[in-house]
């Protein structure tokens, strides 16, 4: 099995679709010629041609929109909106009518749409190319929100998100572009939406997260494992659907839970997990629920020692799963 | 009344007695739709009063066998066009089983259909620009010979998505008509505090394809226009912007009151240019709507009209836990 890259995953899940069926598009600014400002699209245009591979004007909210069309008349269009940051111009296009269509014509029309967007911060990007988004979708019934980890996760979950029905928004971390390698087989492979994966088994403390902060838990608990700390780690993947048995599994396992995100705290997705565990697994707990998040301002700054301050990272982690395996 | 001559426009005396009962049965729904709603039995009226001609010109120019239509919520006359029946509108206006729009599920007037090729439309307004776009787009790739049409007011012509929309579609030179009926006002504000250019035809200029403001109540006139902007689309020339200068002859709702913001003799005077009494009395006098003919039609929409609605009023409800379906596709 070759080793890839997160990216990598990301252009080979692309190019396989758009390989295999042909109403696919790329829809999204420098996706054509310059291969995408991260390079993710990069390759495609030469093997796929420029409409197919389409450069779009700076505009997010026609990025979007355009997509929608062209999916509701039978189009499977994959938008990039370059930095996760830049989707709120589409914001409306995405919630009032990606997320309602199928809803407001009881299937009569629905939108085969993919969204992706790099997210995510650790890459001195400062308050606009450095936020997670997914708090603000996540409350919208009718997207689905895909968030790997790992390029296996990506690859599948990608070739899934492109054949669903609905639209995805396709959330890809940036920081774990370059930083994250794994093994990814060639060819055809899909991983169902909505389901999560432990990631490490453990007995002592529960960790339940998604994204880089999956890495970040997996240092942390090898840390721990010389300490004689048993962590069990659970990644999300996808956090809408969202894997409610796979949370209350994993929450049985050890009765600790630590909920971790990069997003700040307030409103995030470690609410919906918290109060799931709290209405159906509470009697299966040893110790309070506990999150460890981004702090509550708007976004990191630029400044290095407080960017570094603002991200989470596996010593702080470590510190709170330690905590936690004391209760 | 039009100065045109329809047969120069390649029309028929039964094409145009058509596009009349088109007007006439647009006109004669809405009216329906206040009584019952006066009457406590439905609950909600969006109106087209006085925009007919712009509408039924403009749909009349399309193939509603290829084209796509994504219209704005005062289309009535778009939709009928399009194959919408007076049945399934009043479906839609008492919300059951039946309405082709939403299945009860929006409010009139938010128009869709995959069957009439209509695209779903939503309240935000000017949101169903880009998806024309969209529409046109995938014409494009897939080397079909269809046109996207797509409307809206004047005051909405001021969102964003009408900008990007348009500059999109320019870029790429897709076969779209974008379609502003100008009726003078957005709920209560009049044109003076919505537009620093009342010409919002002009704005094509910007986007680099032609605009033309015309008159709205001609409905030869805006079918002329239509019919050179798809044709112009269908030769890979790109979209067109076309204003129909229009006047709202009702309140913009049933829970809106005019009265605070317009003048009744402003409205009176607006009454005398209404588009169905002055193209009636061209047909007439181009002996194409004789007296028999008048009644027959008058006959026709009235029986429609009641048999739409009888059959609304008697049908069922969806239940209500239908609420919690189609949320995502269900296998």
């Amino acid at each position: 099995m070759a080793i890839k890259s997160y990216i990598e995953a990301v252009t080979d899940a692309l190019a396989d679709e758009m390989e295999r069926d042909e109403s696919i598009f790329i829809l999204g600014e420098d996706v054509g010629v310059r291969g995408g400002v991260f390079r993710a699209t990069a390759g495609l245009i030469e093997k796929f041609g420029e409409q197919r591979v389409m450069d779009s004007p700076l505009s997010e909210s026609a990025i979007v929109g355009v997509s929608i069309g062209a999916a509701m008349v039978g189009m499977r269009p994959v938008a990039e909106i370059q930095f996760a940051d830049f989707i709120f111009p589409a914001y409306n296009q995405i919630v009032s009518e990606a997320a309602r269509i199928r809803y407001r014509t009881k299937s009569d029309w629905n939108v085969p749409l993919t969204i992706r967007a790099p997210y995510g911060g650790g890459v001195h990007g400062a308050l606009y190319h450095s936020q997670s988004i997914e708090a603000l979708f996540h409350h919208v019934p009718g997207i689905k929100i895909v968030m790997p980890s790992t390029p296996y996760d990506v690859k599948g979950l990608l070739k899934a998100s492109i054949r669903d029905n609905d639209p995805v928004l396709f959330l890809e971390h940036k920081r774990c572009y370059r930083l994250i390698k794994g093994e990814v087989p060639e060819g055809d492979y899909t991983i169902e939406i909505g389901k999560a994966d432990v990631k490490r088994e453990g007995e002592d403390v529960t960790v339940i997260t998604y994204g880089l902060m999956v890495h970040y838990a997996l240092e942390a608990a090898e840390t721990l494992a010389k300490e004689g700390i048993s962590t069990h780690i659970l990644d999300l993947r996808t956090i809408k659907p969202i894997d409610k048995e796979a949370i209350l599994e994993a929450t049985r396992k050890t009765g600790k839970v630590l909920i971790v995100h990069e997003d700040s705290k307030f409103g995030g997705v470690g609410g919906e997990v918290a109060a799931i565990i709290a209405e159906e697994a509470l009697f299966d707990l040893d110790a309070p629920i506990q999150r460890l998040c981004g702090p509550d301002v708007p976004a990191m700054p630029y400044s290095p020692p407080q960017e570094k301050f603002y991200m989470l990272n596996p010593t702080k982690i470590a510190d709170a799963i330690r905590e936690l395996a004391k209760f | 009344m039009s100065k045109l001559n329809y047969k120069d426009l390649g029309l028929s005396d039964e094409q145009v007695l058509d596009m009349y009962y088109y007007m006439l049965l647009a006109r004669k729904l809405d009216e329906r739709f206040w009584l019952l709603n006066r009457a406590g039995k439905i609950p909600f009226v969006i109106s087209c009063q006085g925009q007919e001609a712009a509408q039924v010109g403009a749909a009349y120019a399309l193939d509603k066998t290829t084209d796509f239509i994504a219209p704005y919520y005062r289309d009535l006359g778009v939709v009928l066009v399009f194959g919408q029946t007076p049945t399934e509108i009043m479906m839609s206006a008492f919300a059951k089983p039946g309405d082709p729009n939403s299945n009860g599920r929006q409010m009139p007037g938010h128009f869709g259909g995959k069957k009439y090729r209509t695209l779903t439309g939503s309240s935000p307004v000017t949101t169903q620009f880009p998806h024309a776009v969209g529409a046109a787009l995938a014409s494009k790739m897939r080397g079909e010979n269809s046109v996207a049409f797509t409307s809206t007011g004047e005051g909405s012509s001021n969102q964003g998505d009408f900008h990007e929309a348009c500059n999109f579609a320019a870029v790429h030179k897709l076969p779209v008509v974008f379609y502003i009926e100008n009726n003078g006002y957005a709920i209560s504000v009049p044109l003076d505090k919505q537009l620093g250019n009342h010409n919002t035809a002009d704005r094509a200029i910007g986007y680099g394809f032609p605009g033309h403001s015309i008159d709205g109540n001609d409905v030869l006139e805006v079918y002329q226009y239509m019919k050179q902007a798809t044709e112009r689309a269908r030769n890979g020339e790109g979209p067109t912007l076309i204003e129909a200068r229009t006047y709202r002859l009702v309140p913009h709702s049933s829970d809106d009151d005019d009265r605070a913001y317009r003048s009744r003799e402003e409205v009176d005077a607006a009454k005398k240019k209404d588009p169905l009494i002055t193209f009636a009395e061209y047909l007439r006098n181009a002996g194409v709507l004789t007296a028999e003919r008048e009644q027959e039609l008058n006959d026709r929409v009235a029986r429609e009209v009641n048999e739409g609605t009888d059959a609304a009023e008697k049908a069922p409800f969806f239940d209500p836990e239908d609420a919690l379906t189609h949320v995502y596709e269900e296998r």
